[in-house]
């Protein structure tokens, strides 16, 4: 995700050797330690099987300066053999006939079987495979220092009702109730959590990924307001700007009582030696423990012309899906495997919590896409909500007029 | 023959400076003017990532003074680019008329005031965003003196965010614009000033009625060059407050990168930036009106 670090850019290493396929191109923006470490395996993987690695790292932000290098290679018809894009914007790809069919590599290793509904949708366009999951990330957790907890009297809250009460309680006790950075992704990324603890799985589903105007003017959109009205005061006042580590930061060091954040935060937990269960709680955010917002980040294939590259982008594929790669890869980055039925007791707590979670959703309907990191929408649309999001939380708008400007701004965004 | 020996190494040299600068003179037609029909032309389609050539009239007009964020982004550059202009201006000035007294050190005050300027805007956000965060900057030293209940945290508010964009920019720009003055001042000839002292004027009214007049045509270009800084404003705004808190402090080049660029919404971000382009020219065109029209009279 947002990690603003340089990049270690691996300098284009392309050791040739002479039974080697083709090269594949790989744009993407993991720079950061664990992710950088995390795409190195791939790389490994792909020189075993003979495939030479070209990499292409853009670093910045979550990843728009990657999609504007993108975008100019694309046109100017050159795009590289594969690119790191997620969710709608696959489908964008689709419909502009960029990308390549492995659906040849996807039938021959059962990829229908290996993944989930949900996440295999995403990946096709036009019913074919174009791309190919490395990972999930569950986006709707409460990560709490217990600690402050006892402190303050306070239990761990399970709704936001709750939430707002147990809050008020650490604030009484001297401490901060939210590590929040002010930054409009991460206040849809509580927006979400809000979204979905008040609303639940449905209501989410139908006004947040199908955007249908009754579900979004209806009295629960009011009551999501409210409650993330609610949650401006339990933030501290310096929080505009700050960065999502930062804040993670502030829970490991005893400042503040909770975050509501992706599971790459627990990568800040285990850097600092805490221990899950032990140091820090991890658990469902507040109303949302039988659901999962999902968040998968996933390599899409752009269409070559020479057979050779063709092959070993196949090549690539494979071995994204393979259990060696899927392993490693979310070990090092924090989130759970795409693929099902994955040995997992190298996994620690929180990431078989996010597991069970994960299977347990998938049949109830629990298990939906996160609008706050592009999975659920179009661009477009996920930053109209974001603007109203972090206009809102940012300022003293009522229920009803935050309502009002959500519905404006995505019906322009359309 | 002879004639025509005698015109060919003319000819060459007549074009030499022709050809010299076509190359110049091709990519600036093509990568300015080119690339701004190309925008016109983009803003009249519902692009979206890419372009597309599905023209839709003044959909992506009515889109953009429809959006909110949009006139959040208005409003800021005209408070931005008012205050901005005027306090550079009047300190800028003030600055220059001091330097101006004949006193000591002089070059080294004026490469002081002058040296803001040597450093890009992003370091200057980056800088004042740490100055003016409550937590970390003033408000904290002040407090830590032992004034407990100062404030001072513009920074994390939603309506006076902007004014912070105008403090660190004025820091940034005085400097230059007290340059450009006080260069003015060195051009203003000694005995007008003798004549007025003379005449019984006090410093102030003879820099009031005599020197501040000759002055205009300075004013004129510090106007151009502030305002159009303002309206291109985009780095200082990244760095400093990330168009935060929420959206109140974005400037129209801001709006204008998210939306082109991160939104998907080429078409809006194209509408956005024929305004900003418009914006300039109704600056630079009577500027350059009123120049030319100078230059005829002989100047």
């Amino acid at each position: 995700m947002i990690k603003r670090t340089l990049a270690a850019c691996v300098a284009a290493a392309t050791l040739s050797t002479a039974a080697q396929a083709a090269d594949v191109e790989v744009l993407h923006y993991w720079t950061s330690g664990g992710e950088a470490k995390s795409v190195a395996y791939l790389k490994e993987k792909l020189t075993e099987a003979g495939v030479g690695w070209k990499d292409f790292a853009v670093a910045g932000g979550g990843g728009e300066n990657a999609m504007t290098v993108l975008k100019s290679r694309a046109v100017s018809g050159n795009p590289p053999t594969a690119a790191q894009i997620k969710g709608p914007s696959i489908q964008e790809w689709g419909e502009l006939g960029f990308l390549s069919d492995i659906d040849s590599v996807a039938k021959a290793n059962n990829w229908d079987a290996l993944l989930p509904g949900v996440v295999s949708d995403v990946m096709k366009h036009d019913g074919k495979y174009v791309a190919a999951p490395v990972n999930v990330h569950r986006v709707n957790w409460l990560w709490a220092n217990p600690e402050i907890f006892q402190k303050s009297g306070a239990t761990i809250p399970t709704t936001w009702d709750d939430f707002l009460v147990q809050a008020k309680k650490i604030q009484d006790a001297g401490y901060i109730a939210l590590a929040h950075g002010g930054q409009a992704w991460q206040d849809a990324t509580v927006f979400e959590a809000v979204v979905l603890g008040v609303g639940g799985p449905e209501y989410y589903q139908k006004a947040f990924v199908e955007l249908d105007a009754d579900a979004l003017n209806s009295a629960t959109t009011e009551e999501v307001f409210r409650v993330f009205g609610e949650i401006r005061g339990l933030v501290d006042e310096n929080s505009p700007g700050r960065d999502w580590n930062v804040a993670t930061s502030m829970v490991i060091n005893g400042e503040a009582a909770m975050q509501i954040m992706g599971d790459w935060a627990k990568g800040e937990f285990t850097v600092a030696g805490k221990t899950p269960g032990v140091d820090y709680a991890c658990v469902a955010a507040p109303g949302t423990s039988g659901s999962f917002t999902f968040n998968v980040d996933s390599f899409a294939f752009f269409a070559q012309s020479d057979a050779d590259a063709q092959k070993a982008q196949q090549e690539m594929a494979k071995q994204i899906l393979g259990q060696d790669f899927q392993k490693v890869f979310n070990l090092n980055k924090g989130s759970i495997p795409a693929r099902l039925g994955m040995a997992r007791d190298e996994f620690d707590s929180c990431a078989h919590a996010s597991m069970d979670a994960f299977v347990s959703s998938s049949q109830t309907g629990g298990l939906v896409p996160s609008f706050a990191h592009g999975m659920a929408v179009p661009e477009a649309v996920s930053g109209a909500i974001y603007d109203t999001a972090t206009n809102f939380f940012n300022s003293d708008q009522s229920a009803a007029d935050g309502k009002a400007q959500l519905i404006a701004s995505i019906q322009s965004a359309m | 023959m002879s004639v025509s020996k005698a015109k060919k190494p003319m000819t060459l040299e007549s074009l030499l400076p022709k050809i010299v600068l076509a190359p110049t003179t091709a990519v600036m037609l093509v990568c300015m003017y080119g690339f701004m029909i190309w925008t016109g032309a983009l803003s009249f389609t519902k692009s979206r990532m890419l372009p597309q050539w599905d023209f839709v009239g003044f959909d992506q007009y009515a889109k953009l003074f429809a959006n909110p964020r949009w006139d959040v982004a208005l409003n800021n550059l005209v408070v931005f680019g008012v205050l901005f202009i005027a306090v550079s201006l009047l300190l800028g000035l003030f600055l220059a008329i001091l330097l101006d007294q004949k006193i000591r050190l002089e070059g080294t005050l004026r490469t002081i005031y002058l040296y803001p300027m040597a450093v890009s805007f992003v370091v200057t956000g980056t800088a004042w965003k740490w100055i003016l965060n409550p937590g970390l900057g003033l408000e904290k030293l002040v407090r830590d003196l032992g004034f407990e209940n100062f404030e001072f945290r513009w920074l994390v508010e939603q309506d006076m965010a902007i004014y912070t964009i105008v403090i660190a920019a004025v820091w940034q720009s005085s400097g230059f614009v007290m340059a450009m003055f006080l260069a003015g001042l060195r051009g203003v000839d000694d005995s007008l000033i003798k004549a007025a002292e003379i005449d019984g004027a006090s410093k102030m009214k003879a820099y009031w009625y005599v020197i501040l007049p000759i002055l205009r045509p300075v004013f004129f270009s510090a106007i151009v060059i502030l305002s159009h800084i303002a309206i291109k404003s985009f780095d200082l705004v990244q760095a400093l407050t990330g168009g935060g808190p929420g959206y109140a402090s974005d400037l129209p080049a801001n709006f204008m990168y998210t939306y082109a660029f991160n939104r998907a919404q080429m078409g809006v971000g194209a509408s956005s930036a024929m305004i900003m382009l418009m914006g300039v020219l109704a600056i630079i065109v009577p500027y350059l009106y009123s120049e030319l029209r100078g230059g005829k009279n002989g100047r």
